[in-house]
């Protein structure tokens, strides 16, 4: 039995990162020249979004071995969360037989109005993840697409998210006082910075310990545990760090799109996810990177295909699972006998 | 709080019409992850063909719900195996996962397809003359059409159970999925066997789907839904055994029925707080195996 991660490439610690630290310097060079370069911002902006969104969910699969696939929950909870914040900026509970409480602190800046969206996804990632992961494999993967369902249909009907309408016309502030996020320039550096903080996040996350533990796991869970490792605290960790950058990417996006809506939360959003990962690499740095832009460019240039971009992208998946297993990043990291 | 007994009864028999549903889609998930350790993703999508296939099959020959009834699920189950062997087959030795992610890939491309030719709103499927109108049992009305789906699909269900766990054929098949090299040293087309299960989970499907026709429209995206209630099912029920597939649909439909009349906020969502509640005490599920 093969595992899900079979690309891994036997090089020496150093040279790897050492690739991996060529790549990002090259990765950023290229991102900082976008404004520069007649791109329409808008879409690489939103295929940052994605990027970080998969590179948080590749952390858990490609490095832990665990497919999850509800992680537009997290992607959704903390974009509905800053949404709201920045825009009405209530909090409001209600305790049965007690009553009602309501907290109101005005349309919040961005900055903070994303500190809450990060505090909704971790506690989501946290109650989550406790559940999901006292079973492996496949049943992990039904466990959080369920779970996912379950907060669907919880934000289809909480009063705040709007139901179908969504929360529209997310005014985008100032950051820190000093940022106007509503010029386009000013608002793709925030976005990339935000997204190059995810990343290097996930890259520090990968080439320490936590990370060896990790793909300890993924290769071979009972060795694992028989070398004293509590692995189930490594992967609930692991679970919460995804949860928590996926949704800082919801986070981001929400000034980006300026609104939150349940497509993001809904579980096609779940596939489109695994869908980029896996057409750009499992369980290699950059591929989600690159797996983003191609599927988001896709969805740009073929919009005019109207539902047959579903079936395209359905096609992709099955070629991908059948011949291509590496993907893009896999495939060039393969050829090369290079970690990317 | 007063009961009311019509509406409580009625709702009662949602319950169980989609308990059958439920346990008619979880038991073909289970008959295919035996063999194919599989998760079929595409079930839901072969769940809409095979309305989809009855549709046709009136409106383009002229043939009944009654030929329909048999017709669907063997025509959807030949897709099924020609999916099998062409695609399926190839990646039988790999993680599960890449089973769950192509099957995902299928769903997609199948859905796609329909909801381009028909769009996202229903298409009519008349109910049988036979089963029209419905029968005064006094505390309520019963439509027939909707008795006969939950007698018929419980008929279907102790059926395949009977197939698998009784007789030569279901034993070869549990004996193959224990260790099919041995198996096939006795002789037996284990390859085959797989391909014509496949087939067997694949028809379930379809007849579900021809069952639902009449009840809930045609409707391109009538498994996407549909298919991840079914997942909660199988995580609740753990996928151990056929009878617990069974049993664990048909329950879950009721109480899902219960909630509709009692607290029906909670109705789209009691599935998945079950799940996580049998999960919290029974991780394994409530028939399953520890694997």
């Amino acid at each position: 039995m093969t595992t899900i991660t079979d690309n891994s490439i036997p090089t020496t610690q150093t040279r790897g990162t050492k690739d991996e630290m060529i790549a990002f310097v090259i990765m950023t060079v290229l991102l900082v020249a976008v404004p520069f370069s007649g791109l329409y911002p808008f879409f690489v902006m939103q295929a940052l979004c994605f990027a970080l969104f998969a590179c948080a969910f590749n952390l858990l699969i490609g490095y832990g071995g665990l497919l999850s696939f509800g992680h537009a929950m997290f992607m959704g909870t903390a974009g509905y969360v800053t949404a709201h914040m920045a825009k009405v900026g209530t909090i409001g509970f209600k305790v049965p037989l007690i009553g009602e409480f309501m907290i109101n602190m005005g349309p919040l800046s961005p900055e903070l109005s994303i500190v809450f969206g990060l505090i909704a996804a971790l506690v989501l990632a946290v109650v989550t993840g406790l559940i999901a992961i006292r079973r492996q494999g496949i049943y992990f993967a039904m466990i959080t697409l369920a779970l996912s369902q379950l907060i669907f249909f919880l934000y289809l009907q909480t009063p705040f998210t709007h139901g179908e309408d969504g929360i529209q016309g997310i005014p985008q502030g100032m950051l820190f006082g000093l940022f106007d996020l509503s010029k386009p320039t000013i608002l793709y550096y925030v976005i990339l910075v935000g997204f190059l903080i995810g990343f290097l996040i996930i890259f520090r996350a990968i080439n320490s310990p936590f990370g060896e533990v990790l793909k300890a796991i993924r290769e071979n869970e009972p060795r694992a545990i028989s070398l004293g490792y509590k692995t189930d605290q490594y992967k609930l960790m692991a679970f919460i760090l995804s949860g928590v950058l996926a949704g800082f990417a919801g986070a981001l996006k929400v000034f980006v799109a300026q609104n939150a809506s349940l497509t993001d939360v809904h579980w096609t959003m779940s596939g489109e996810v695994v869908l980029i990962t896996l057409v750009g690499g499992l369980a290699t740095l950059y591929g989600p990177v690159v797996g983003a832009f191609v599927i988001i460019a896709m969805q740009q240039y073929l919009a005019g295909f109207g539902q047959w971009v579903t079936v395209i992208q359905g096609v992709i998946f099955v070629v991908c699972v059948l011949t291509f297993r590496r993907g893009i990043i896999g495939e060039i990291g393969h050829l090369f006998k290079r970690s990317l | 709080m007063s009961i009311n007994l019509q509406a409580l009864s009625a709702q009662l028999l949602v319950g169980l019409i989609n308990g059958s549903f439920y346990a008619l889609l979880s038991l073909g998930l289970a008959v295919i992850f035996g063999m194919l350790n599989i998760i079929n993703f595409a079930h839901g999508a072969l769940y809409m063909m095979g309305a989809f296939v009855a549709y046709f099959l009136l409106n383009l020959a002229g043939i009944g719900y009654w030929p329909a009834l048999f017709l669907a699920p063997i025509i959807v189950g030949v897709f099924g195996m020609i999916l099998e062997r062409t695609m399926l087959q190839w990646i039988a030795n790999l993680d599960h996962l890449y089973g769950l992610l192509l099957t995902f890939g299928l769903a997609l491309i199948i859905q796609g397809v329909f909801q381009n030719y028909f769009g996202s709103s229903g298409l009519p499927y008349a109910i049988p003359d036979a089963l029209k109108g419905g029968v005064n049992l006094g505390f309520m009305f019963l439509p027939i059409y909707r008795g006969w789906v939950v007698i018929f699909s419980l008929v279907i269900c102790i059926a395949t159970w009977f197939l698998i766990e009784r007789t030569r054929l279901g034993a070869y098949l549990r004996a193959a999925t224990e260790n099919p090299t041995l198996v096939r040293a006795f002789g037996i087309n284990v390859p085959l066997m797989i391909t014509l299960t496949y087939g067997l989970g694949v028809g379930l499907a379809a007849m579900a789907g021809v069952l639902s026709a009449p009840i809930n429209q045609v409707r391109p995206l009538m498994g996407a839904d549909l298919i991840i209630v079914v997942f909660a099912v199988v995580v609740i029920g753990g996928m151990g055994s056929i009878m617990g597939s069974i049993i664990t649909g048909f329950t879950l439909g009721i109480i899902e029925g219960l909630t509709k009349y009692f607290y029906p906020e909670a109705s789209n969502t009691v599935v998945f707080v079950l799940m996580v509640l049998v999960l919290l005490v029974k991780p394994s599920g409530l028939t399953g195996r520890t694997t």
